[in-house]
């Protein structure tokens, strides 16, 4: 046994903290709450609330858009319509707002904070270990504190799903500008290009097929946590697959889990499709 | 035209560059200052007069700092000490904004391995200098067509870096560089990639559009040959030292020491041949 004598608990302390943090400044927590909750809504409103074939024909336009393979489109197609047949159209577009937002939010926070990460060698050495620490926290335990903060519902659920998405987007980010070539920056350095004229117009183009992955990957890990995220009280397919655990029907728990993964497949190939035209053309060298 | 005056220039590459530094002014050479302070010298004291409205070569095997110093010219580099002078001012005195304007006004860069942006096209890449200096692309498109017709790359303009060949792409290196309209231009081994025909045609384009031109081009090469052919002066580094200036005739004539001699001769005995 390790003495006892040795032991250190940071559990009253953190407790203490974060009762505090509720107590004195649970305003705030609300105000925030109140903006995403506003947002969350909007999406579901404009999601659920247009027929379901504009949605539909919307997805589709979006995968020709991004290969502008026919294939593709059908495919989609028949996915989305399986999604339909299931009856779990309304459920689908639930999850979809959740992690429309999300994934928005995301990019907000991780396209910047991965130019950052890029361009300042402290700033990587501080937050690479913190993104670390982000991916292998087990989710339960942030859950809890946002819980305590923003309350029961979807506002913690978009919390959670984005300190669990946003790794790869900051990382891929970074990465895909440190990765273009030193000599066309310097060439654009040459011709007087300023700090911003270089970022926007040389590396942050250059870099999109590789931010394009990470966003990609965001994606597909918002879309792991709805499960976890309908423990709190997020609806959707994961409330679904839930309900199917908790009453043991299984059948119920797979149509709903079959759900999320024609939404994983739809979404994965539209974003890999935006991410490889973005590359056609430019890395042939 | 431009004159540009190097003033007793020292680069240290390191963590501890002053003492590096006064080991180098006291004359310790490059091997001793690494050993002591783990520093490595990229330019010991060079000091160098670059006349305006020539081709003015720097010359030296690789490592000897040639393109180390062709950046202290448009300060993509920051000496550890010493003057540059480009007619008569100061470039390390420029802040910020007006390094930037210098760049844009007064001198523009070909690179080795060209530097062209893969995502604009042959057109794009031409005018870049042009639209960071602010005009439209209306405005510069007709520039930029006119120097790819000198280079010789008319029907190209729509195409992108990746559709060209090696020598293509320096031709829009050129191009670009010429565009920008400066009056000084440094060429960064700008032909070294390129196999030794479409070499030796950008060679005589180079003499060509110098002697239409009138412009200060400081080049860069490691190969004696086309040091001679287009150079009006070259200068010769070695370890980050100048071993000698002097005009092609005067090279070959009266090397300065051993180092020099020995280029000369590698080059009689190949007959003055061009070697890649």
């Amino acid at each position: 046994m390790f003495p006892e004598a040795l032991h250190i608990s940071i559990r009253e302390p953190i407790n203490d903290l974060v009762q505090s943090i509720v107590v004195n400044y649970g305003f705030v927590f609300k105000a925030i709450s109140q903006v995403i909750l506003k947002a969350i809504l909007l999406f579901e409103w404009v999601l659920r609330g247009l027929p379901w074939w504009v949605v539909f024909a919307a997805f589709l336009v979006l995968t020709w858009a991004s290969c502008r393979k026919p294939g593709m489109v059908a495919f989609v197609a028949v996915l989305l319509f399986a999604v339909g047949a299931f009856g779990l159209w309304d459920l689908t577009m639930q999850t979809l707002a959740l992690m429309l937002i999300s994934t928005v939010i995301a990019v907000v926070i991780g396209i910047p904070i991965g130019i950052w990460l890029a361009k300042s060698q402290l700033m990587r050495r501080v937050t690479l270990p913190l993104l670390d620490i982000m991916q292998t926290m087990p989710s339960f335990v942030y859950l809890i504190p946002a819980i305590m903060l923003f309350g029961l519902g979807k506002v913690p659920a978009v919390l959670a799903t984005i300190i669990y998405a946003v790794p790869p987007l900051i990382r891929l980010t970074d990465l895909g500008i440190r990765q273009v070539d030193g000599e066309v920056v310097e060439a654009a350095t040459a011709f007087g290009g300023s700090p911003r004229q270089i970022l926007f117009g040389v590396e942050l183009p250059l870099a999109t097929p590789t931010i394009m992955a990470g966003l990609n990957q965001t994606i597909m890990m918002a879309l792991s946590m709805v499960v976890v995220a309908s423990m709190i009280g997020a609806r959707g397919l994961g409330e679904q697959v839930l309900n199917g655990i908790q009453t043991l029907d299984v059948g119920k728990g797979l149509e709903a889990g079959i759900g999320i993964v024609i939404l994983a497949i739809v979404l994965d190939r539209i974003t890999q499709g935006f991410g490889q035209s973005a590359q056609k053309g430019r890395t042939n060298e | 035209m431009s004159e540009i005056e190097i003033r007793n220039v020292f680069k240290i590459f390191g963590a501890d560059t002053r003492t590096a530094l006064a080991m180098a002014r006291d004359g310790a050479d490059k091997s001793a200052i690494l050993a002591k302070t783990g520093c490595s010298v990229g330019l010991n004291d060079v000091s160098l007069r670059i006349p305006p409205g020539r081709v003015f070569v720097i010359m030296g095997l690789s490592g000897s700092g040639k393109s180390t110093l062709v950046r202290h010219i448009n300060r993509l580099i920051e000496p550890t000490s010493g003057e540059i002078l480009v007619d008569g001012r100061n470039v390390l005195g420029l802040s910020a904004p007006e390094l930037r304007d210098f760049r844009k006004s007064r001198v523009s860069m070909v690179f080795q391995s060209f530097g062209l942006m893969p995502h604009r096209s042959v057109l794009q890449n031409v005018i870049y200098g042009q639209r960071v200096r602010g005009l439209s692309r209306a405005e510069a498109e007709p520039i930029g067509m006119k120097w790819i017709e000198t280079v010789g790359l008319t029907g190209y303009e729509n195409k992108y870096p990746f559709q060209l060949s090696g020598g293509m792409k320096q031709r829009v290196g050129l191009a670009r560089a010429l565009a920008a309209n400066t009056d000084i231009i440094l060429m960064d081994e700008a032909f070294s990639a390129l196999d030794p025909l479409i070499r030796g045609e950008m060679q005589d384009q180079l003499i060509q559009l110098e002697h239409d031109l009138a412009k200060t081009i400081v080049f860069i090469t490691h190969d004696l040959d086309e040091a001679l052919r287009i150079g009006a002066e070259i200068a010769i580094l070695k370890d980050g030292k100048l071993v000698q200036v002097g005009t092609p005739h005067e090279i070959l004539t009266s090397p300065a020491n051993n180092y020099v001699a020995r280029f000369v001769e590698r080059r009689s005995l190949q007959g003055g041949e061009q070697h890649g």
